[in-house]
């Protein structure tokens, strides 16, 4: 027991070398081809999400921008990053709110605790659908307090609320804190990555994974492109 | 009759306090292990039942403590939608089988059964112990849902399929709850095949000399009528029972049809049927309806009798049409189906034995209301109560009317209505018919007398109290209430929630005065006035002729010979205004049997 | 005691009719062709559950009060005629009732489901699942696509399994949460259910039926009342069953015509 402070005073030297010579992978995200059409959501059956949306949203399984850019693909780096097994320890919450899921794709690290929150009037339902992990399925009615949670094995998770059908989103449970997911405009950018040779993997919820090798040497910014086919249906 | 000195040394009291007290072989000693069984059923029911009022009349507001009986079904208190329809759940299947069906049939029954004979016991003891204790751990089977897996099942007393059958990914309690939901159920109906068995040969083969099958009182003959009905019912749903364990253990589909879609996953059964299990559920259940309230009607019949001093009008026509009752309650099934998607055909066909039922029910009312008429009525907590199980049993008999019939069970099905109608006729009338018979064989059992203060507050509270709560739900109904919902979201619903907040408060009040009764039955078990002799309110029939409390082998081994039809009141004998069937006296009778 | 009995039973029955009588909670008015017979029903039969109600509370309280704590020297009386006439009065009076109400009744049933749809009856597809009910229109080809259960993919809202990729027929299939439909024309609705029991109440249509899986059940009527009306489960289908409903929009044909074009956008 005693050797674990000595341990940890090493670690903390080692990342901090490390950062000294950090260095970045940012890139951007594109479709080529038509991506599919996202149907506008009817949420007349619940008229207290309804009236939050002036415009009806539309479904988020492909969430375009402006130049083709492709939104919510995580980007993260699947081989080659030394795991140190270091849980993030700031809270990341999960919000319920106008019946939709704020963010539409939740990454993480694996064991680490997130909140689940309801800002609407209306129960939530909040069902996971895992493979791996273990299953749940938790209502939340409002006022009732955040429901805390945490995954201990890398899956990306679809989530659904059995009460409101159309409510659909992702947790990215990844054994690394390296990720980071698109945003508008399809940009990415993954920061304090130590010397190395990696394995970057960007997941999409319909089109899938691609991967990409890149190679750190130093305090440097590499860019890293992904496009991905879309198709009509 | 039969031989019944071959019983005579067929088993000698015990000793041992496991065999005395927990194995009992004694009828007697089972009947109240059944009632202390119903009693903290009934309790466990109720407490879920304000859980549910107070959820549904004060949606967001946090109950405080419901944390603590589960963290995830009421997060901070604040009841889930799931978590609402568990208790719902249990409260349903604990009321219906483990207080309707255990007290005033299994419990009473077996207590007042063999003595109302004449008999020793039973005469298969150790059935009936066994009836008792697969009974009992059903029970625990049921309640350990409420901490195994992710709670109980949330499909609701009649479990319909194909929820009951797919599994978890149908929503919490759907999986592991399901399987104890079955097998609990199951169990019980083992425990009440063997109960029937006991019953009917005890009325049939146990009767001593001079007690022809009409000159047993109407409460034996209730309990023999539900313990044939028993028999057959309870016979359906078990297998129904295993079917569906099959479905979630073996990989069967009995229940679930192609091509099921739950979560986006087309489900991995196919080929079974979704009405096949209302079919043999409502096969069970329509008869169950009878079972609880059968008992009843023989026993508010029997204390009327005693506290009218005269007997009922007729005793072959109410045996009669308690009978009719029993046999057409097969047959009536399908009106629990009309709006299901059965054939619209079988609809019309189930409608009109659903009408003629409302005969000999009407029959049963107009002869225990007639013959109060020119009776010496005797008003205490025992007569109240069954008057007062006359007046509910008119009042939810009435809405039977109504769901009887197809073209307007459109309107009222799966509505409060129908809450309702099952809550006063087969709920309260048979909880007033339960109360009846322990404020009337309280001194045989225990020795004691029950306070007739504490009695009568409260019999006052709860008749004016099930009016409040239940008289309301018709109302709702009619304003097309839908039933089972655990909040009130649609637009339409929103002017009824004042209604559903009186409700809750007169459910809490009429809840609050069953503690009174829970305390009057313990204060009075231990330190009530002693029953003044061994027939306090001067009845006739067997169990007032023996012992208080009576004797290991009921009559001390003497064996009564009966003299007399069972209700000899309005005459005049050497001990007052009746005669006891045991007693060899002759004499002339006031009113005779039509 | 027994005479503060009987009054407080008295005082019960009567207190229980007052909400009847004055329809203080009563079914919302018919909007459909086939829902006046079933409140005719209705009616009727409150009037004779009512009666035997009232009168059945009255004579036992009556009873009660005279005949508790009788005089000491009271005398037992039977009720003139004894069992038998009140056994030839529950045959006579009842079941004539029940008889009347079951004949009666059945018309009322048979108007609803004993009859076929008309030819020209709109066809419109209502899909139950966990919770809530789609509504599938057949677009200009007049053709509902086939559907394919392994498609179903509700975050896409393809909640009927669509595959317009391949199939023509589903391309202009219009799939809809609220059902609209025009007033005075007769729908044929055509009831699948996608996983468990759930049921389609409309409390204005007088319309109630089950889903059943693995079994399609349809429906026909028509509404004759233009308005917005509440579609609600009454089937027990898991834990979002209180919140399970949709909205029917009876419209004109103008609007009707309008309301599609709205959906065949939204698409």
């Amino acid at each position: 027991m005693r050797r674990k402070p000595i341990l940890i005073a090493l670690l903390t030297l080692l990342a901090g070398s490390s950062l000294m010579f950090a260095g970045t992978v940012s890139g951007k995200v594109t479709y080529t081809g038509t991506p599919a059409h996202q149907k506008a959501i009817d949420m007349s059956k619940e008229p207290s999400c309804a009236k939050q949306h002036a415009t009806p949203i539309s479904t988020e399984t492909v969430v375009t921008g402006a130049n083709n850019a492709l939104e919510n693909v995580v980007v993260y780096i699947s081989a080659g990053a030394p795991d140190e097994g270091q849980v993030p320890t700031q809270a990341i919450t999960y919000t319920q709110k106008g019946c939709q899921y704020l963010p539409h794709v939740l990454p993480m690290h694996v064991n680490q605790e997130f909140e689940i929150l309801n800002d609407d009037q209306t129960s939530h339902n909040i069902h996971p659908l895992p493979k791996v992990n273990i299953e749940w399925n938790k209502s939340q009615p409002p006022g009732s307090p955040p429901i805390k949670e945490k995954y201990d094995k890398a899956e990306f998770i679809e989530v659904k609320c059995n009460i409101h059908p159309w409510m659909h989103g992702y947790f990215a449970v990844l054994k690394t804190s390296h990720y980071d997911v698109s945003k508008e405009g399809g940009d990415f950018k993954l920061p304090n990555l130590p010397p190395g040779k990696y394995t970057l993997t960007a997941w999409h919820e319909k089109y899938g994974t691609q991967t990409a090798d890149v190679t750190i040497t130093g305090n440097e910014t590499k860019d890293v492109n992904f496009t991905f086919k879309a198709t009509a249906y | 009759m039969h031989d019944v000195a071959a019983h005579a040394a067929h088993h000698a009291p015990p000793t041992s306090f496991i065999r005395k007290h927990v194995f009992s072989l004694d009828h007697k000693v089972i009947g109240k292990q059944y009632y202390a069984l119903a009693l903290v059923a009934a309790f466990v029911g109720m407490f879920l039942s304000w859980f549910m009022r107070i959820h549904l009349a004060w949606n967001d507001t946090a109950i405080p403590g419901l944390q603590l009986l589960s963290k995830t079904g009421a997060p901070g208190g604040v009841m889930t939608p799931e978590y609402y329809l568990q208790l719902m759940t249990m409260h349903g299947t604990i009321m219906v089988f483990f207080v309707l069906t255990t007290a005033p049939f299994a419990a009473f029954g077996n207590y007042f059964l063999p003595i109302q004979v004449g008999a020793e016991d039973m005469p298969f003891p150790h059935f009936n112990m066994m009836s008792f204790w697969v009974t009992f751990v059903a029970f625990l089977v049921l309640m350990s849902s409420f901490i195994l897996g992710d709670g109980p099942t949330l499909g609701g007393w009649t479990q319909y399929a194909p929820l009951n059958a797919v599994g978890s990914v149908a929503g919490p309690g759907q999986g592991l709850g399901v399987v104890l939901w079955a097998t609990s159920i199951g169990l019980f109906c083992v425990g009440q095949l063997l109960g029937s068995l006991n019953f009917i040969t005890t009325t049939l083969d146990l009767r001593v000399k001079g007690m022809s099958l009409m000159r047993l009182p109407l409460t034996a003959w209730a309990w023999f009528i539900t313990s044939c009905m028993g028999l057959t019912a309870f016979a359906v749903l078990m297998p129904a029972c295993i079917l569906v364990i099959l479905d979630h253990v073996a990989g069967t589909s009995f229940f679930v049809a192609s091509n099921l879609v739950i979560n986006d996953q087309v489900q991995p059964h196919s080929g079974g049927s979704t009405l096949l299990w209302q079919h043999l559920f409502w096969f069970f259940g329509h008869p169950e309806v009878y079972i609880a309230i059968v008992p009843g009607l023989g026993i508010v019949s029997h204390i009327l009798i005693t506290n009218m001093r005269k007997p009922m009008l007729s005793h072959r026509t109410l045996i009669y049409s308690m009978g009719a009752l029993a046999v057409l309650s097969y047959m009536v099934y399908g009106h629990h189906m009309f709006v299901s998607g059965m054939n619209p055909f079988s609809s019309l066909a189930f409608s009109f034995p659903t009408l003629v039922i409302t005969i000999p029910s009407t029959i049963v009312v107009l002869v225990q209301v007639f013959s109060l008429y020119g009776s010496k009525l005797r008003i205490n907590s025992a007569s109240l109560f069954s008057l007062g199980f006359i007046s509910m049993f008119v009042a939810g008999g009435v809405s039977g009317f109504f769901l009887a019939q197809p073209s307007i069970d459109i309107m009222l099905h799966a509505t409060y209505f129908v809450v309702g109608h099952f809550h006063m006729v087969m709920g309260v009338a048979a909880m007033f018919g339960i109360f009846a018979g322990t404020y009337f064989w309280f001194p045989k059992m225990t020795g004691r007398m029950m306070n007739e203060t504490l009695g009568k507050a409260h019999f006052w509270l709860s008749f004016v109290g099930a009016y409040c709560i239940f008289m309301p739900f018709h109302y709702l109904g009619l304003a097309g209430n839908v039933r089972r919902y655990s909040s009130f979201v649609d637009d339409f619903l929103q002017p009824l929630i004042p209604v559903h907040r009186f409700i809750t408060v007169a459910a809490l009040l009429t809840g609050a005065a069953q503690l009174i009764f829970l305390y009057n039955l313990i204060h009075s078990r231990f330190w009530g006035k002693l029953a003044p002799n061994d027939n306090p309110w001067e009845a006739t029939s067997l169990e007032w002729s023996t012992a208080t409390p009576p004797p290991f082998d009921n009559f001390g081994g003497k064996h009564p010979v009966v003299y007399h039809d069972p209700y000899q009141y309005g005459v005049q004998s050497s001990v007052g205004d009746y005669v006891m069937q045991t007693s060899p006296e002759q004499v002339k009778t006031e009113s005779d049997e039509q | 005691m027994a005479k503060f009995f009987a009054i407080t039973i008295i005082i019960i029955a009567i207190a229980s009719a007052i909400p009847i009588l004055r329809h203080t909670w009563a079914p919302p008015e018919d909007i459909s062709t086939h829902g006046a017979l079933i409140d005719e029903q209705l009616s009727e039969t409150m009037a004779e559950a009512g009666i035997s109600f009232l009168a059945a509370q009255f004579v036992l309280a009556f009873f009660i009060w005279k005949f508790s704590n009788p005089a000491p020297d009271a005398k037992l009386k039977n009720f003139p005629g004894g069992a038998k006439g009140l056994v030839i009065a529950a045959f006579l009076v009842v079941g004539i009732e029940v008889m009347a109400l079951g004949i009666f009744g059945a018309k009322a049933w048979a108007n609803v489901y004993l009859t076929p749809p008309a030819a020209d009856a709109m066809p419109i597809q209502v899909q139950a699942g966990q919770f809530a009910f789609y509504f599938r229109y057949p677009g200009p080809d007049g053709k509902f696509g086939a559907t394919h259960p392994e498609l179903i993919n509700e975050g896409q809202q393809n909640y009927y399994g669509l595959d317009p990729e391949h199939d023509v027929d589903a391309r202009d299939d219009i799939v809809a949460a609220e059902m609209a439909i025009p007033v005075n024309k007769e729908i044929h609705l055509l009831m699948h259910s996608k996983d468990v029991g759930h049921s389609f109440y409309v409390r204005e249509l007088r319309v109630q039926q089950d889903f059943v899986p693995g079994l399609d059940v349809s429906l026909h009527f028509t509404a004759t009342k233009v308005g917005k009306y509440e579609i609600v489960c009454t089937q027990l289908c898991g834990l979002g069953h209180y919140n399970m409903k949709a909205y029917l929009e009876v419209l004109s044909q103008q609007d009707f015509d309008d309301w599609m074009k709205k959906e065949t956008a939204m698409q």
